[in-house]
């Protein structure tokens, strides 16, 4: 047995500095102000932190009334979008080292939906919409028993990309023409439609296409882009939206 | 207290009646060809007018009435005029229907639109098909070449 000593120090980790971040947030609480108002705060936070983490510090820390939604922490559930330097981002997706932390981090609720407390909306105008589109597989024939409805591999791929959808709400509040017209539809709604409008199982395309040729349907869109910017699961909304469009022209999916 | 901040937006109204044409259809497919139409035709405008040639120097009464007595540029003209006033108007008309959220200054601001394209397409028209080239009386140097011959 050899004796060798340890003379090598054991390797100790390049420790991660924290730094200091200020956030400035968009208050309102309809129980004591007439307006919302801009708060700021100061919170030692990782590069690998999170804005989720900084709301979450503050909330726990340093101002337990600040209200804001958040779920599964972790991009799924679509409750923390949010605006975060002017841009519609999921709060628990955004990192601390991708932002500019020289400067404060203005983070407030996402538009032109009712502003109910500091980063929580009213979301039920844009579930009403998510609803007119009737997004559920709508099919007459019952399969086989024990069997599946068939569908190809390309079929399948044909609306991949709006499956991703989870109704965060970021697409559609990011949308000029949403925030101002209580009639238009919002990116989110034609996303949904057209992940069923292009589903070769379902059978009511037309039925779809047509509640989108309203008036103020798909026609409003003016391909801003803002939409498919601020999508978290990167699908591409305004792609999605001329597909429609262009359904709809040719009276077919 | 309790004070809720009023709705950004205007108030739901979905209208439910389907009637025959489809002008929202209509007026976005407009958009799209004419604005691919506008384009050969404002480039083609401006280089024939600012670069062929002399160039911007060329630029006087007697060149654009010498245009003006082609039936080819009367054509171009007449295209452009009609194609640009309304994409111009309907673009403006989708603008006051996305600001204006009261029913009263979106019908004043329609209308205004409407007035001034009217106006304007009437005036343009009656331009490019009235125009006289050889006024009585004007300077032999500052009109048309072909005006001596009449």
């Amino acid at each position: 047995m050899s004796n060798a000593t340890i003379d090598q120090k054991p390797v100790v980790p390049e420790e991660i500095k924290s730094f200091t971040v200020t956030l400035i947030i968009r208050r309102f609480n309809p129980e004591v102000d007439d307006e919302p108002h801009w708060q700021d705060f100061d919170v030692q936070l990782y590069p690998t932190d999170r804005v989720l983490d900084a709301l979450h510090k503050i909330k726990w820390e340093q101002d337990g009334s600040l209200t804001f939604r958040r779920s599964c922490a972790h991009g799924v559930c679509g409750s923390d979008a949010m605006r975060i330097n002017g841009r519609n981002r999921l709060a628990c997706k955004t990192l601390m080292k991708d932002l500019d932390v020289t400067k404060p981090i203005y983070v407030e609720a996402i538009k032109g939906l009712p502003l109910e407390k500091d980063l929580i909306v009213d979301m039920e105008p844009f579930f009403a919409s998510f609803k007119e589109v009737q997004p559920f597989l709508m099919n007459s024939v019952t399969p086989v028993k024990g069997k599946e409805r068939i569908q190809t591999v390309a079929q399948r791929a044909r609306f991949d990309d709006t499956t991703k959808c989870i109704l965060c709400a970021a697409c559609t509040s990011s949308c000029p023409v949403f925030w101002t017209d209580g009639q238009y539809f919002g990116p989110a709604a034609i996303v949904n439609a057209h992940r069923f409008i292009f589903d070769s199982r379902d059978e009511n395309a037309a039925v779809r296409l047509d509640i989108l040729n309203d008036k103020e349907g798909v026609w409003r869109c003016r391909t801003t882009f803002n939409c498919t910017e601020a999508c978290p699961r990167g699908i591409q909304v305004t792609q999605a939206i001329a597909e429609v469009k262009q359904a709809i022209m040719r009276g077919k999916a | 207290m309790t004070s809720t901040i009023e709705a950004p937006r205007s108030p739901y109204s979905r209208s439910t009646k389907k009637s025959g044409v489809n002008w929202e259809k209509w007026g976005w497919i407009y958009m799209r060809v004419s604005g691919v139409v506008l384009v050969v035709l404002i480039f083609g405008h401006l280089f024939v007018n600012l670069w062929v040639g002399e160039g911007v120097s060329a630029l006087n009464f007697a060149f654009v009435a010498g245009k003006l007595t082609d039936p080819f540029w009367m054509v171009w003209d007449i295209l452009m005029l009609w194609l640009a006033l309304i994409h111009g108007g309907n673009g403006m008309r989708t603008l006051v229907n996305d600001y204006a959220t009261s029913r009263i200054s979106r019908g004043i601001l329609k209308i205004a639109i409407l007035v001034s394209v009217v106006a304007l397409i009437v005036l343009g028209t009656l331009v490019v098909f009235t125009f006289d080239p050889c006024p009585a009386g004007a300077p032999a140097d500052l009109v048309a070449s072909f005006c001596k011959s009449l």
